[in-house]
């Protein structure tokens, strides 16, 4: 059986490491590679990094940072933010990902899916989800609308329509945001979460205000979750991976306690 | 020296870089003077078994595995490198290297758990690994200790004595299995924290032989 990940994600911009509240006001927390090191040490199952940086030309310094993580730590990570095209995603596997997700990208044309999936396999290929909660119409069944831009631009996408489309084009994982939760700490969305869970076939990663082990607890039973992302719970030092792990295991979940 | 086996199955540079991290000498290539006269040989790959076994053959690569696998030199398959030394895939239809005898079957759906949560396909993340019978590569690992696993398939051996460990998706499946100085495995040790760093250690200190017990 399974064990349900726990994967600390890094937003990184020109080679730091930041974290922001609602995707605004970053502030530089770290070097990535060696907290990439330190959560691997502390048993972290998987790494996401979140490429914000803005411009093109200091792409290349992201790639230099997978490269470097690649070398140390011996787990799969997965690299988002400005992918764009098979040889942007080309460039991140080369340099030692196991992934790239792709998000604005896949909407703006869903086929980078298809053509991701086709040149590296479903398994490289994560759909990155950011969703805000709506009213309920025709347009938007779910009541959860999938936002681009960071959250500020709405796209008329209904998110469990457009998470089983993507699933149908060949995406191997989807790592879902909520908008309305991120960087609050107040917890998961766990209702969109078991909704999308519930209705795609592929695993669902859940992201967005974990403010506790009691939050992850949630939305790895509740919210069905095969993986939970975390941030500022775990870069701040209140906890590590290992109490949060430890949590879960006296509580019945099943992680990976052996690393 | 050791081989990575490159027949353009994916990105190799993980298993290098483990190796490298351990301190061994290898090589990622296509080259059969290189395999043939290569230490030892690792055989991994991810993708289609279809796709896979054509472009084995393209690159002449099929006949130096079987070669190799004859000449007692040890092997390791990883992923993909654990199916296709079978007969066939289930994938593709495909005829595979027959270096074992059995045949790779895909996860049939719905498949559910011991508390029956949905097993989705593909079987992704880290699982436990019971071993069926003792091996070099898994000497000094815990029963504890989980690997990383990708995978929408699954080899299936036609013989018990093939089959080293399995691991549970809402099935039991084989999931290490091996034949002389051939050992392969479904997870990605390149991936497996220490672990699996701590097996591809073993693999490269194996002699290739099993113990007198189980041949």
């Amino acid at each position: 059986m399974l064990s349900k990940r726990i994967i600390p994600c890094l937003d990184v911009r020109d080679g730091k490491t930041t974290k922001g509240i609602r995707f605004k006001d970053n502030i530089d927390i770290g070097d990535p590679v060696e907290m990439a090191k330190s959560y691997y040490e502390q048993g972290a199952d998987e790494i996401v990094f979140y490429d914000i940086t803005a411009s093109n030309e200091r792409r290349e310094i992201m790639i230099e940072v997978v490269r470097k993580v690649a070398e140390q730590i011996f787990i799969p990570f997965s690299v988002g933010g400005g992918i764009r095209s098979v040889s942007d995603m080309r460039a991140v596997l080369l340099a030692g990902a196991e992934k790239v997700s792709i998000n604005s990208a896949a909407i703006r044309n869903p086929d980078l899916i298809a053509q991701g999936a086709s040149a590296f396999g479903s398994q490289c290929i994560v759909l990155g989800m950011d969703v805000k909660r709506v009213e309920s119409d025709e347009r938007i069944p779910s009541g959860y609308e999938m936002v681009i831009d960071g959250g500020r631009t709405r796209t008329g996408l209904d998110a469990l329509a457009w998470a089983r489309k993507a699933e149908y084009l060949g995406a191997g994982e989807i790592c879902l945001n909520s908008i309305d939760a991120d960087g609050t700490q107040k917890g998961y969305e766990i209702t969109l979460t078991a909704l999308i869970s519930d209705n795609v076939n592929i695993p669902v990663i859940a992201s967005g205000g974990a403010g506790s082990t009691e939050d992850m607890y949630a939305v790895l039973t509740k919210g069905r979750a095969d993986a939970a992302l975390v941030a500022s719970l775990v870069h701040y030092g209140s906890v590590t991976i290992g109490d949060i792990k430890e949590e879960l295991h006296m509580r019945g979940v099943k992680v990976r306690r052996n690393w | 020296m050791i081989a990575i086996v490159d027949y353009r199955a994916g990105n190799l540079a993980s298993v290098e870089r483990a190796l490298r991290h351990l301190g061994y000498e290898c090589r990622v290539t296509s080259d059969p003077y290189e395999i043939t006269y290569s230490e030892r040989i690792i055989f991994p790959g991810v993708g289609a078994a279809g796709k896979a076994v054509n472009d084995l053959k393209e690159l002449g690569l099929d006949r130096v595995l079987k070669e190799q696998f004859e000449s007692g030199k040890p092997i390791l398959g990883i992923c993909l490198g654990a199916q296709i030394i079978l007969e066939r895939s289930e994938e593709n239809e495909s005829a595979c290297l027959g270096l074992i005898p059995g045949e790779v079957k895909r996860f049939r759906q719905p498949l559910y758990g011991p508390d029956a949560e949905r097993c989705k396909i593909p079987h992704m993340g880290w699982n436990l690994l019971k071993l069926a019978r003792p091996h070099h590569v898994f000497k000094n690992l815990s029963p504890e200790d989980e690997f990383y696993f990708v995978h929408s398939y699954y080899p299936v051996p036609e013989k018990a004595q093939h089959i080293f460990g399995f691991s549970d998706h809402g099935i039991s499946f084989p999931a290490a299995i091996g034949s002389n100085n051939l050992i392969a495995v479904q997870f990605h040790p390149e991936k497996s924290g220490r672990p699996g760093l701590r097996l591809l250690d073993n693999f490269c200190t194996w002699d290739g032989r099993l113990p007198f017990s189980e041949i």
